[in-house]
């Protein structure tokens, strides 16, 4: 290309500060919060993920990303409301500007498989499932949703799941919706009902995640987690996300987060994800 | 021709008794009188070493004799026409090895303090200064893409606006400036100086972008479609681990986490802001450089009991600054020196407690020049500690190289480089700073900007590759 030819594309939209557009309550704790930021949109695949800041004073929190709309310039995500930054997102009204919304981060994940595949999520995890299904339905693989939560009045976004699967298995504590046994219970009756299941994906808490894994370990089927430690750049720059996958040290932000649950040191990791309990308490009561 | 006093002027600083409490600056800086006082200790030399050893090549001896008549805005605004970043520059350039090892007053006696000089001028501008800025020529219509808002990537910008191109810098994090915001602490380097710095590229009509990642949230072929050039200035910011058992223990921080937590997130005003920080209280440090003596620096005034700095070699092979180490020193760090972190040893919750250590003896030179470490066989020991630093160097964040077919990488991801016009492997792609180094200066970063920006305006000018 000789210097001087261009091809005009709208990078003044691109770089844009990030504007919340939407909020909207999904169920006690989890909210939905839809942010403007076109670079993102027309960049994210299914699996990466985004860093976001509420203001200048709140940590850098990871979130798995629910859905997109490339030509609205918009990326949602659910928010989890546990710690003081969380709160602080999920308390962002319609015209509030992130101090930080960046990404597509990570590593898309790999769809590259045939046959049926079963996407499993619970809590903020339900929401992340969605864009999963939805890329392997049009890809046209055989999916099956299914979905966790203690009680029916958890759950959400049941219809917009069966839109877009072959399947949709639900499964409460309480019984109030579908069966008990919770994602790892239903996966395992699946597969010894003979379900030509090739993979799992699972996106949800770190012991959701390590359920599932464990419940499709007997059964050899490769099984996809989405995981979720603490991280503080997301490009690869703190390692503070570091994970051991098949005895290898990993940077979940630049070599997932997306891996092999057969592979992951699940202890590790757990206890990662303990470091700062005690400070999250203090803020939190601030 | 007055007599030339021997020895420079002190420049005053908080006792380290207390500034292990704060995060302030531990140097003042000097007054009028004292900067004055100190700029007419200069030979001006005929022939000035001193410009030669400046990696940016600043009129040296000229920006003194203005502090030495009083005309202190004079003098920034000379150093400012090669030198974007006097304020940062003037505070952690290693001054000893550059233009002050190089000062003829330096043969016999002290040379002149030419960084504290420099200090004195930028920050008199900023308190005093109208804010002018130098003339940029007329616009030539061209567009450069800066990736990267560190020393490299701000030197580019501003030394390509003046020439009346229109830059828009890209950086990923949420506030710009690089490792002089992430890496380089609050005591050493105020943030306030930094957004100074870089408001004033911004106000020579350079754009920032933050929260942008080149490689994700654009590849750079795609930003090549939209400018005419790119400037590479990424850094190293991928940490080394050592690689032994138990490194992922909790309390175990790369240098580059910790100091980023404190540095960029403000963990030290938790819980004013939200990140948190283990505020060990035995903290050990794995390394010998700039990056260690910051880490075991900033633990102390994070509250701990004992910061010790664990190295390999020996106290002359260490790398960091002879400033740094003494003020390390002098604010009680403990050095425990030829050892080798050999595995950590953690209680039940996955909290490191001890670090297995081995003594070295001192072998033969090795690559780097330096005497080779060798550990003494079955001299295996434990320290207790809760909280670990691993300081050990880093290497260029591989994202760009990934997403950017035909881009030439070396030994450990360096981008290699033309080392006279900084150009990449690929056509209308420049790089310099640690990303083409694998870690070393913030003035060398400036100085691979300087060579980079006149290559970039050739480029464009000429179209010749």
């Amino acid at each position: 290309m000789s210097v001087g030819v261009r091809h005009h594309q709208e990078t003044a939209t691109a770089l844009e500060e990030a504007q919340v557009l939407r909020r909207e309550p999904l169920v006690p704790n989890l909210q939905l919060l839809t942010v403007r930021a076109p670079a993102v949109a027309s960049k994210i695949q299914p699996g990466q993920f985004v860093i976001v800041m509420a203001d200048a004073t709140s940590e850098r929190i990871p979130l798995t990303v629910a859905d997109w709309d490339r030509k609205e310039g918009s990326v949602s995500c659910v928010i989890m409301q546990v710690g003081r930054s969380t709160y602080k997102l999920g308390d962002l009204e319609p015209g509030d500007r992130l101090a930080a919304f960046v990404g597509p981060l990570g590593r898309a994940l790999d769809l590259n498989v045939d046959g049926t595949v079963a996407v499993a999520g619970g809590c903020y995890g339900i929401g992340s499932i969605y864009p999963v299904a939805r890329a392997l339905k049009e890809r046209g693989n055989r999916v099956i949703a299914i979905v966790e939560g203690r009680s029916k009045f958890l759950l959400y976004w049941l219809d917009r799941l069966s839109q877009v699967s072959d399947q949709v298995l639900v499964s409460t504590k309480d019984r109030s919706l579908g069966k008990r046994g919770y994602c790892p219970g239903l996966i395992r009756e699946l597969l010894d009902a003979g379900e030509p299941i090739q993979r799992v994906i699972a996106i949800g808490c770190t012991f959701m995640m390590y359920e599932m894994s464990e419940a499709t370990r007997p059964y050899g089927v490769k099984t996809i987690v989405s995981l979720n430690p603490i991280m503080i750049d997301g490009t690869g720059m703190c390692g503070a996300c570091r994970v051991s996958v098949g005895g290898q040290t990993k940077f979940a932000c630049v070599d997932g987060p997306d891996f092999d649950g057969h592979q992951v040191d699940w202890e590790l990791l757990l206890a990662r994800r303990k470091a700062y309990l005690e400070p999250e308490t203090i803020a939190a009561e601030r | 021709m007055p007599k030339v006093i021997p020895t420079r002027t002190p420049m005053r600083e908080q006792p380290p008794h207390e500034r292990i409490h704060n995060f302030d600056e531990v140097p003042f800086g000097y007054s009028p009188e004292e900067a004055m006082a100190e700029a007419q200790r200069c030979l001006q030399c005929k022939k000035p070493g001193c410009i030669e050893g400046c990696p940016v090549g600043i009129d040296i001896p000229g920006f003194i004799a203005r502090i030495a008549q009083g005309d202190f805005l004079g003098a920034a605004a000379l150093i400012k026409q090669t030198n974007a970043l006097p304020a940062v520059t003037g505070r952690v350039c290693p001054q000893e090895e550059q233009c002050e090892g190089v000062c003829a007053l330096g043969k016999r006696f002290e040379p002149v303090a030419i960084g504290r000089l420099e200090r004195f001028a930028a920050d008199w501008e900023a308190a005093h200064g109208d804010g002018r800025l130098p003339e940029c020529r007329p616009p030539t219509g061209k567009r450069v893409a800066v990736v990267g808002s560190g020393p490299a990537g701000i030197t580019v910008a501003a030394d390509l606006a003046l020439l009346g191109h229109e830059v828009v810098m890209f950086e990923a994090l949420h506030e710009p400036g690089g490792v002089l915001v992430y890496g380089i602490p609050e005591f050493r380097l105020p943030k306030a100086i930094v957004a100074r710095e870089v408001d004033y590229v911004c106000r020579l009509g350079v754009k920032l972008v933050r929260n942008f990642v080149v490689g994700l949230t654009r590849t750079l072929d795609e930003l090549l479609e939209e400018f005419d050039a790119v400037f590479l200035g990424t850094g190293a910011g991928l940490p080394w681990f050592m690689g032994i058992p138990g490194e992922n223990l909790n309390g175990i921080y790369s240098a580059n986490e910790y100091l980023t937590r404190v540095n960029l997130m403000k963990a030290y005003r938790f819980p004013e802001y939200d990140t948190p920080i283990v505020r060990g209280r035995r903290v050990a440090t794995i390394g010998g450089g700039n990056v260690a003596m910051d880490a075991a620096r900033t633990a102390l005034r994070l509250g701990a009991e004992v910061s010790m700095i664990v190295y390999r070699r020996s106290r002359e092979e260490m790398p960091a600054r002879a400033e740094e180490i003494h003020h390390a020193e002098e604010e009680g760090v403990r050095f425990e020196l030829l050892t080798t972190p050999v595995a950590f040893h953690g209680d039940d919750h996955g909290w490191v407690k001890e670090i297995e250590c081995i003594r070295n003896e001192l072998g033969e030179p090795d690559a780097s020049g330096r005497r080779r470490p060798v550990p003494i066989e079955g001299s295996n020991f434990r320290i207790p500690v809760d909280t670990v630093i691993v300081a050990i160097g880093q290497a260029p964040n591989p994202l760009i190289p990934r997403t950017t077919p035909g881009l030439a990488t070396g030994k450990h991801g360096v981008i290699l480089v033309d080392e006279e016009t900084m150009k990449t492997s690929r056509r209308g792609v420049f790089a310099g700073g640690d990303v083409a180094t694998g870690g070393a200066t913030v003035i060398l970063a400036m100085g691979h900007g300087k060579k980079a920006a006149r290559a970039i305006d050739e480029y464009l000018r000429t179209g010749q590759w």
